[in-house]
């Protein structure tokens, strides 16, 4: 079996410094963006992809485990974080914590299930997993089926930040995405992230090793879902509003286009994925349904030609880890 | 008793579909070591096939049964050629997502011609009307779907497990570079393999477009139950797969009349349930 991502590169002192001045780079760009007159909305909307597809990546990158079904934690952290602000008349950080504490609820449950499987019938079981709840939740009656939850007031961070204020609730959702993106880079680079690559790229060998290989998947399993958890919840204060889009299959399928055109098993690329394709839809709006065409058109081009992605390529072309 | 038996009837139709699909899902992995998620959408093909054939060429229903899952089925070799062949030796993971990348163009492209609505699609003049069977009442184009299915599930099942093409086929599935040292073309062998997959799909969607209407998004839920039936069921047995597929169709059928609430969910939980208790699937090695 050959490998998902390019290994030809060394860890080494000099690439954990490219990657934190790319990090410094980034970050600075980002915070950069409500002085520039981007429409700060585009750019939450992509932050909170880019969260999520960073935690898939952590687990398909990384673990070598490719998730289908992780819209379940985004539309289930979504409706949760909605309720609690709405129904049960939350402050936001509370909010957010509720969301958080579903997803990782949800992430022990069917990480615990699906883990059981490999390789591609991991894949078909989160799909069905997220499938299951896509029903649930279309019949549940505090989802609101069809409609969603909708009005969800955004409310005061701390007492302090008002998040009504666009430019407040853009630094409030950049400072979770790049909290969420250090400890992804931490994770990564942790023993434990030593480890899960180890299993992604020879298995039985880390068993004989000593590894059980089964605990290793299931933390990074939960480790992924709750923080794409973070992401939907986040993702409530900037749509303000939790829907039935956010558990369907198409939504677990975007999160794995974002991740492979950036690069699956790059730091970087799941960011640079998602900004290019949250403005593809931006752009092609208009244009109906020749957006799914063209979002099938790049997973086909992707995986024929393209398969590093276009951070993993500048990576490769550079010699330099991002 | 009457609703009941209807079910039943309703959950052996289905089966039907989950056997045609979960059988050419399970030949295609076993050549190809690929999931087609791009199955849904051949179905879904193999219907309107059938529909452009009756409303443009005026080609009967029975044509349609033979001609469409032909047709398809070429498509379906076109795209083995000219993509899926060059996935060999990469990780598993590529395949399902270029067959995902192919699902959501073809699905694309019915949906801007055709939107989400369904096209009717009459059922031939010599399979309407019904019989009494004494118990129930039943629909004879209902019938015939659930035997013709059996049928055609059972001929691939002796196609593959009894004559000298399956043998070759079954070879190949276990060692394809010893199979060619033996003279046999096994990237030919690989190409059919994936046209007669598809085409039992696309001859899936020609039965179910008189019972559901044909649209462009008939096959894009169908085939994640499909899945979930392939993982109950397991990968490695032809026979495996066909009767997996009527159970759950069944299964489904009953809990529509006892449950409805959870009839959308049923194939699902039970997924879930064979995975707590036997993690290989029924009739599964380890993967």
């Amino acid at each position: 079996m050959t490998t998902l991502t390019d290994d030809t590169l060394s860890v080494t002192p000099r690439a954990m410094r490219d990657e934190l001045i790319a990090f410094a780079v980034m970050a600075l760009l980002l915070a950069s963006v409500p002085f520039t007159g981007v429409y700060p909305f585009f750019v939450m909307q992509a932050l909170c992809f880019a969260l999520l597809a960073c935690a898939f990546n952590l687990l398909v990158g990384y673990g070598g485990l490719l998730s289908f079904g992780h819209a379940m934690f985004l539309g289930t952290a979504g409706y949760c974080s909605a309720h609690a602000l709405k129904v049960w008349a939350l402050p936001p950080e509370l909010g957010i914590l509720v969301g958080i504490a579903a997803a990782f609820v949800l992430s022990i449950i069917t990480g615990f299930i699906s883990i059981r499987r490999q390789g591609i019938y991991f894949s078909m079981i989160t799909l069905a997993l997220s499938q299951l709840l896509y029903f649930i939740y279309l019949q549940a009656p505090f989802t609101h089926g069809e409609d969603g939850i909708q009005g969800i007031p955004q409310g005061r961070m701390f007492g302090i930040f008002d998040l009504s204020k666009p430019t407040v609730l853009y630094y409030v959702v950049l400072v979770g995405f790049l909290a969420g993106f250090l400890l992804i880079f931490r994770i990564i680079n942790s023993p434990f992230g030593e480890v899960l690559k180890a299993i992604r790229e020879n298995e039985p060998r880390a068993i004989s090793l000593g590894y059980r290989t089964d605990q290793y998947k299931f933390l990074a399993f939960v480790l992924s879902g709750t923080l794409a958890g973070f992401a939907g919840a986040l993702k409530v204060f900037v749509a303000q509003n939790a829907s039935l889009t956010d558990v369907h299959w198409s939504m677990s399928g975007e999160v794995v286009l974002m991740t492979l055109v950036g690069g699956l098993g790059t730091i970087f690329g799941p960011v640079v994925g998602a900004f290019v394709i949250i403005a593809m839809q931006q752009y092609l709006a208009g244009f109906g349904q020749w957006v799914t065409v063209i979002q099938g058109s790049i997973f086909v081009v992707c995986v024929l030609t393209f398969r590093r992605g276009v951070i993993g390529e500048i990576a490769h072309y550079f010699r330099r880890s991002l | 008793m009457q609703a009941l038996y209807a079910q039943l009837l309703v959950g052996l139709i289905n089966g039907s579909f989950y056997a045609l699909l979960s059988l050419g899902l399970a030949v295609i992995f076993g050549m190809l070591n690929i999931i087609n998620f791009a199955h849904g959408a051949v179905y879904m093909m193999g219907a309107f096939v059938a529909y452009f054939l009756l409303n443009l060429g005026g080609i009967n229903y029975w044509w349609a049964l033979l001609l469409a899952p032909i047709i398809v089925g070429i498509f379906g070799m076109i795209l083995e050629r000219t993509m899926l062949q060059w996935l060999t030796g990469l990780d598993h993971l590529y395949g399902l997502l270029l067959t995902f990348g192919i699902a959501l163009i073809v699905q694309g492209v019915f949906q801007n011609y055709f939107g989400s609505s369904g096209l009717p699609y009459a059922i031939p003049d010599q399979l309407k009307g019904g019989m009494n069977l004494g118990f129930m009442f039943l629909p004879v184009y209902r019938g015939w779907v659930v035997v013709f299915s059996l049928v055609v599930c059972l001929a691939t099942w002796f196609l593959i497990e009894k004559t000298q093409l399956g043998a070759y086929l079954r070879a190949a599935t276990e060692n394809p570079t010893l199979v060619r040292a033996f003279g046999i073309n096994v990237p030919r062998m690989i190409t059919l393999t994936y046209g007669l997959g598809v085409g039992l799909a696309a001859l899936a969607g020609v039965l179910s477009a008189p019972i559901n209407q044909v649209r462009p998004l008939m096959g894009a839920d169908l085939i994640i139950v499909v899945f979930a039936v392939v993982v109950i069921g397991g990968m490695g047995s032809i026979m495996g797969s066909i009767i997996t597929g009527f159970a759950l169709g069944v299964i489904e059928g009953l809990t529509k009349y006892f449950y409805p609430e959870a009839s959308n969910t049923v194939v699902f939980v039970l997924m879930v349930l064979v995975l707590l208790v036997k993690p290989t699937g029924l009739t599964g090695r380890a993967a």
